[in-house]
């Protein structure tokens, strides 16, 4: 019995994509990164409009020379757990530079964003505790109920009353953790957190609001959503990554909660894992330290996301969200087909944008989802407008003949 | 309610999930027979759930391949 068979059905629906004539959308490969917004791929210079990569800090001269220095003082790697030998000077620095820029008591950082997830999720709700999650959460949100023991219930994505609902058949007893994002990945749309953790208040439990799409720009001082929405003192956890605003790679959690310390000794995705290498450890430190003064480029990001999400819907696209609520301003297309000819186009024309499909997106949307970053330029974003119309009318008259 | 008018109902329920239009019993499957892909599923219990205000969690439904084991797991949340 060959294992991988039950794949068969998933390789082939991925050769016919490929048989089509098209490029990988899952294969890109980036030759050479120019910055935060361009690099040269399949020979050709790129916009990159999908890499999350909001506050453009992949190329900062400070964030680099910090990596550079903790490189050759600490070596390439810690070759060991956080709780044995794997933590440096830089991981306690990084982890004091998060509980400066979120003002919390307590910062932890786990080797990846989707490991902070796991971890949080899988230890914060043991046997008899109950989740409630929205159910558009992230993979690594749904991977971490499947690691624990607890319940798991999901209600309707941003849906007040079916939080309410689901919260009042449980136990009043029980343990409760009700697990939130700040901004949704897929659509880029903003939850109502304000009234998602009052309700979540009211039934007794906990909540966890994971921000990593909304670190750096929602917020007076750029902690997320639940910032924006005066929630500082209601949230218990909060959930983010170095991957995206951050701009290179490791995941963390901040709480005030007193006794949140102990879950280092508990929690198998932070303790059974090597720690971060020093030098990403440092090159995060010095890139969240100046996310905490970083207003012009905040401002610019707001800027070229609005820009993209009205130009685009000018040049008639059906967008996901009515109005642009993140830097993840995403078009709806109606099928896996007309996705992948649209975004096949896009990247022969120099764009590359992420193609998004089910199960990754919710109720079996098709998207190609672009994020913005700092680093654009409101002439960029005219470019990729362009573009996007070039691409769609190349594809008109390839069908026409 | 006893455990025929609970399969009833769901059956009622299940309806606009039913694209192929096949024919369901208490041993129709989800997956191999209404070829429900995991985000229509979530749509379903959650219609589910309302019906009988219970919450059926997530941890549960590996278990339930078929029809009449999702009325049984109904019958039972209810309590």
């Amino acid at each position: 019995m060959d294992l991988l068979s039950k794949f068969d059905a998933v390789i082939a629906e991925h050769s016919g994509l490929l048989a089509s004539g098209v490029r990988d959308p899952f294969g890109v490969v980036m030759t050479q990164v120019l910055s935060p917004t361009r690099a040269i791929i399949n020979g050709r210079e790129t916009i990159l409009v999908g890499t999350y990569n909001y506050m453009g800090m992949t190329f900062d001269s400070d964030v680099i020379s910090a990596g550079e220095q903790a490189l050759r003082a600490f070596g390439a790697g810690s070759t060991g757990s956080r709780v044995l030998n794997g933590t440096f000077a830089p991981h306690i620095a990084v982890e004091q530079a998060l509980m400066d820029f979120y003002g919390t008591a307590s910062a932890i950082v786990f080797s990846t964003g989707y490991q902070a997830n796991l971890g949080m999720v899988s230890t914060l709700a043991g046997k008899g505790d109950y989740i409630v999650l929205d159910a558009d959460s992230h993979a690594s949100i749904y991977d971490g109920c499947k690691l624990g023991n607890a319940e798991v219930v999901r209600f309707r994505h941003n849906n007040v009353d079916d939080l309410d609902k689901r919260l009042g058949r449980l136990p009043k007893e029980a343990g409760k953790l009700v697990i939130l994002e700040g901004v949704y990945s897929m659509l880029g749309d903003v939850a109502p957190l304000k009234e998602l953790v009052a309700v979540a208040k009211s039934h007794g439990a906990m909540t966890m609001v994971d921000e990593a799409h909304a670190m750096g720009f929602f917020g007076a001082n750029g902690r997320g959503v639940y910032e924006e929405q005066g929630l500082e003192a209601d949230v218990d956890f909060v959930v983010g990554t170095f991957s995206k605003s951050v701009g290179t790679v490791g995941g963390f959690a901040v709480s005030n909660h007193p006794k949140f310390e102990i879950l280092r000794l508990v929690c198998n995705p932070y303790r059974f894992t090597a720690s971060l290498p020093p030098a990403v450890a440092a090159t995060a430190e010095a890139s969240i330290r100046k996310l905490m003064r970083a207003q012009a480029k905040r401002d610019n990001l707001w800027a070229v996301s609005r820009k993209l999400h009205g130009g685009l819907q000018a040049a008639g696209f059906q967008m996901a969200t009515e109005t642009p609520e993140s830097a993840i301003i995403a078009v709806l297309l109606p099928d896996q087909l007309s996705t992948v000819a649209m975004w096949h186009q896009l990247i022969e024309h120099g764009i590359y944008c992420n193609m998004s499909r089910p199960p990754a997106t919710p109720a079996g949307v098709f998207l190609l989802r672009c994020s913005l970053s700092a680093a654009h330029t409101t002439e960029d974003v005219d470019i990729i407008v362009a573009r996007f119309v070039q691409a769609r009318d190349a594809l008109a008259a390839m069908k026409a003949a | 309610m006893t455990p025929e008018t609970e399969l009833a109902r769901l059956i009622e329920l299940i309806g606009p999930f039913n694209k192929k239009g096949v024919a369901i019993s208490e041993s129709t499957r989800f997956a191999d027979d209404l070829e429900l892909d995991s985000l229509t599923v979530m749509d379903l219990v959650a219609n589910i759930e309302d019906e009988w205000d219970i919450n059926i969690p997530l941890n549960l439904l590996p278990d339930l391949e078929n029809v009449g084991q999702l009325a049984d797991a109904v019958a039972k949340l209810k309590g």
